[in-house]
């Protein structure tokens, strides 16, 4: 399903400018990273893609529904979003109830919310958790417990607000197993990190965002070549993009492999 | 600075230690970065050194734990406070909530320690410039990003100037450059011999370049201890669960292809250029 923000801006409050005319678009089955410094307002526009906020000007629509005109609750049936920190998000008092509050809550009938809930699980690697209560958990399990809650829903677009943090490297190769099974399902995943090398590995374009404006929207392995503009956001390119730059050969490498072929070749 | 011999707990309820007969000495001074699979004890050990484990936590607890001369068991929490400084993994159970402003939050702890006035805002100025808050003194910790809110956790105990700073991944939501700035600061606190370091950490680059030591755990046990090239470039690694990092990958299945020579793996970037050159 497409995204479509157009010249959205957003000040809180306390009167901090956090989104400055931001528009872009996410094609339907798009992979999309959103990388930025810490305040940039990486969190807060994807809070507005689910409704959470509301744009004080500009226009959001989610497939063909206009962002305004449509409640949270109405969105979550579009936008699957999996906040930064899981304690935000849990409440149930076992994995299964949680996974299953979001299908049920869009009127599923029990048969199909068990279902998805259940497929979810294993999506997420918890089967075994399911009748565990969610704070008895590893605050990183915890993560995947908010991940199946959002995949139990179906939605054509998911939202991933920093998936890496805190996870062990068994935890990342789970997390990148259902990245890719979602990707292939043609869901649009907005992915957002200060992970580029996570980032490189399953995303086909970035938005690099600095002080509440996106300063640069192009292809993944195109962005993260261009040291300065990442700089600008606080960020670093890729370790093997910065490696093969030590070596001088200029190329965006996303995997070992590809490193290795590029390495290849260039000592032949 | 700290002397743990044969320390095994138990959470109250569990069945398993979270720390197994666990023993480790480390000179004042130090970096060390401590590193594990999810569920191997990492935060376990945090709050032991600084005194949550027993004092909040309970459970069982069996050996010796002692940092700075004190017996943590022995000494109650208050006492260890200006000692010991943890920063928490998630930022949100760190801030009081009873302060109204980022620069407030950095005084609260010294507030209550009674350091006087003017060396309370000396310390909190330079607290926050250190992980470059300064230009957010006055706004509410409620009104801060999840990162920011991450450095306002850091400020508040560089504020306390410990002798033991334990940090659990205390970079888990800054960007690099405020990763950066943490790990600088980190190394420039502990070569002025005043304070220890030991942080839990996930970023291998970082700890690769910027800590004395590596401590591996796995399943309550010390798996691997030593400089970081040696055990971030070791077997020991995998074994433990972990990944090692993707310049040591890259070196490794470059070896393994023969193009490169049978040098220890390189674990940072300049030693990767070095390998592969």
């Amino acid at each position: 399903m497409r995204i479509r923000v157009e010249a959205v801006s957003y000040r809180y409050p306390s009167g901090v400018q956090a989104l400055q005319e931001v528009s872009f678009s996410v094609d339907p089955g798009e992979t999309v990273a959103i990388v930025g410094e810490n305040g940039a307002g990486k969190t807060t526009l994807a809070r507005h893609l689910n409704g959470l906020l509301r744009p004080q000007s500009g226009a959001i629509s989610i497939g063909d529904w206009d962002a305004r005109l449509h409640s949270v609750a109405q969105l979550s049936s579009r936008v699957g979003y999996v906040f930064q920190s899981p304690d935000d998000q849990l409440f149930a008092r076992t994995v299964r109830e949680e996974v299953a509050f979001g299908p049920r809550n869009l009127g599923w009938e029990s048969a199909r919310v068990r279902e998805c809930a259940d497929s979810a699980l294993v999506e997420a690697g918890l089967s075994d958790s399911a009748d565990r209560h969610p704070y008895d958990l590893s605050p990183s399990e915890r993560k995947f417990v908010a991940l199946a809650a959002t995949l139990a829903m179906r939605t054509p677009i998911v939202i991933l607000d920093e998936p890496t943090t805190g996870l062990d490297a068994s935890g990342v190769d789970r997390l990148s197993e259902i990245v890719s099974a979602l990707s292939r399902a043609g869901v649009s995943l907005v992915i957002i990190s200060h992970d580029l090398d996570f980032c490189i590995e399953h995303v086909e374009r970035a938005l690099v965002m600095t002080q509440g404006r996106i300063v640069a929207d192009g292809p993944v392995k195109e962005v993260f070549l261009e040291p300065e503009l990442l700089a600008q956001a606080q960020l670093r390119q890729p370790q093997l993009i910065r490696l093969a730059r030590g070596l001088g050969i200029p190329f965006a490498p996303s995997t070992v492999e590809e490193f290795i072929q590029g390495y290849r070749s260039r000592r032949r | 600075m700290i002397a743990v011999q044969d320390l095994t707990y138990t959470y109250p309820g569990a069945k398993d230690p979270a720390l197994s007969r666990l023993s480790l000495t480390v000179p004042a001074g130090q970096v060390c970065a401590v590193i594990g699979a999810n569920g191997a004890g990492k935060s376990t050990l945090c709050h032991a050194l600084t005194g949550f484990i027993p004092h909040f936590f309970r459970g069982t607890l069996q050996g010796e734990l002692r940092v700075a001369d004190l017996s943590i068991p022995d000494t109650p929490l208050a006492e260890l406070a200006g000692t010991i400084g943890l920063v928490f993994q998630n930022p949100f159970n760190q801030i009081t909530g009873a302060r109204f402003s980022v620069l407030e939050e950095v005084a609260f702890g010294l507030e209550n320690l009674g350091i006087p006035r003017e060396e309370i805002l000396d310390r909190c100025r330079s607290a926050l410039e250190l992980t470059g808050l300064q230009n957010l003194a006055d706004r509410s910790p409620f009104d801060l990003s999840g990162g920011q809110m991450q450095r306002l956790a850091i400020a508040s105990m560089l504020a306390m100037r410990p002798r033991l700073l334990v940090l659990d991944e205390p970079t888990s939501q800054l960007d690099p450059a405020g990763t950066e700035a943490v790990f600088l600061h980190l190394r420039q606190l502990a070569s002025t011999g005043q304070t220890t370091v030991l942080l839990v950490e996930h970023k291998l680059e970082w700890i690769a370049a910027f800590a004395d030591r590596v401590l591996v755990l796995s399943a309550g046990s010390l798996a691997a201890d030593g400089p970081p090239r040696q055990v971030l470039g070791s077997a020991d690694l995998e074994r433990a669960g972990l990944r090692p990092n993707r310049y040591t990958l890259v070196a490794r299945r470059a070896q393994e292809l023969g193009l490169a020579s049978a040098a220890p793996l390189p674990v940072t970037l300049e030693q990767a250029v070095e390998f592969l050159g």
